[in-house]
């Protein structure tokens, strides 16, 4: 644990011009971090929206019904299930490689701060990144035990 | 109605949910649920799958922007989504074991509380709150830069701000929307965090909060493909869009038109509840 008072007196983050390239300040952080994002969310967009074309070229024709919750199929229920799926060239299994894309954007951006609040030397944000990524995980790959 | 039909005009409805949500800083999730049940005759629980993911796409896609302009407090975000993190796991493992009534009553209060809440005028007020030593002992304290340069600010009530970050995140995971309203009331109002700061971190932690409620939906099955791939894609390009126009955009009268959308949506959600149509 740390206060405010272990820093030296007038030596806050904001000393950026000082040339030290093992350390990040925040807001080099928040570069990266906007970029990381920008970049999920581009890359599950366009693998949802290719899956999207296939699935409609093929099923367009079709008549939908979501009025009654049967729930997805087991193999659109997790994560290995569903790549499995979409290496089958099933079109719903693509769309949904998609998605689960786009979930892991925030988790990446987790990741990435624990990396960053360790290079930042900050052990208690580096604790603190560390059980938010614990509860994402868990949900993600053990989610259907709770 | 084809599948096609049906995925263009909800890629049209989510678009324009996206579009309004931007502009009115009040986000796509909170029209798309009433939007996907009530209009498109979807079931709940695959609404809230696909709400919840298009909640992911837009915040994500606009914190990029406001990461990197500098407004948004990375260690404020990170230390309260631990709260809505677990908010998020309880709401979504709770949505399994109430009647989806139930849910749709839920989701009636919570959008007319977000309407009350977007309503209210809003003035930024002077920073000039004292140091609170919990706040300064997590270096919760930042600074945003505003036209006359960057303006530091204290963190106020940390404890009431996380408490309250927990039911936002209960919410989220019940009913797949990003509750941005209550994660900025909590940190505008609760922990006096300049009114800025507090929607572009809220942004910045709804991607968060919402992936952890996110396996518990793709598990159990809400997630279906089909639906959630138009209303993604027209949330995020609408989303996108709206954030784009807004530098140009008088949105104080559009404010007012959504607010009264999200009243009727709000009645309509509650009366179906009650009356256990949804």
């Amino acid at each position: 644990m740390s206060s405010p008072s272990d820093r030296p007196q007038g030596a806050p983050d904001t000393q950026a011009s000082a040339p030290d390239p093992g350390r990040w300040n925040d807001t080099q952080v928040e570069q990266i971090i906007g970029n990381l994002l920008r970049a999920g969310v581009f890359l599950a967009a366009t693998v949802t929206f290719i899956g999207g074309v296939l699935y409609l070229w093929r099923y367009g024709a079709l008549h939908p019904d979501y009025r009654l919750f049967r729930g997805e199929p087991a193999e659109l229920r997790s994560v290995g299930g569903t790549l499995r799926f979409a290496l089958e060239g099933r079109r719903r299994g693509i769309i949904q490689v998609g998605i689960l894309l786009l979930i892991a954007t925030p988790i990446a951006r987790v990741v990435f701060s624990t990396y960053a609040f360790a290079r930042e030397r900050d052990r208690l944000y580096v604790g603190l990144t560390l059980v938010v990524l614990a509860i994402l995980l868990y949900s993600l790959f053990w989610g259907h035990i709770g | 109605m084809t599948i096609l039909t049906f995925t263009a005009l909800l890629a049209f409805g989510s678009f324009a949910a996206g579009l309004l949500g931007a502009l009115t800083g009040l986000g796509g999730g909170v029209v798309l649920v009433p939007l996907l049940t009530l209009l498109f005759h979807v079931d709940i629980r695959y609404a809230a799958g696909a709400s919840l993911v298009s909640v992911i796409a837009t915040s994500s896609g606009a914190a990029a922007a406001y990461v990197r302009e500098g407004y948004s407090n990375i260690r404020i975000g990170m230390f309260l989504e631990i709260a809505t993190t677990f908010g998020a796991l309880a709401g979504a493992a709770l949505a399994a074991h109430v009647s989806t009534s139930l849910i749709a009553v839920v989701f009636g209060i919570t959008l007319l509380y977000s309407a009350y809440l977007s309503s209210r005028p809003r003035t930024e007020r002077p920073v000039n709150e004292p140091p609170d030593a919990l706040a300064a002992r997590l270096r919760l304290d930042g600074d945003y830069p505003t036209p006359e340069g960057k303006l530091g600010y204290h963190v106020r009530h940390v404890p009431g701000g996380f408490s309250l970050m927990f039911v936002a995140g209960v919410l989220s995971g019940l009913l797949g929307i990003g509750s941005g309203a209550v994660k900025v009331l909590a940190m505008d109002q609760v922990m006096r965090i300049p009114f800025k700061v507090s929607t572009t971190t809220s942004n910045f932690m709804i991607g968060v909060t919402a992936a952890a409620s996110a396996g518990i939906y793709l598990s159990r099955g809400y997630i279906d493909p089909g639906l959630a791939m138009p209303v993604l894609l027209g949330v995020l390009v609408g989303s996108l869009l709206g954030a784009k126009l807004l530098v140009h955009t008088q949105v104080r009268p559009l404010r007012a038109v959504f607010s009264l959308v999200i009243f009727a949506l709000a009645v309509e959600m509650l009366y179906n509840g009650l009356t256990g149509r949804l």
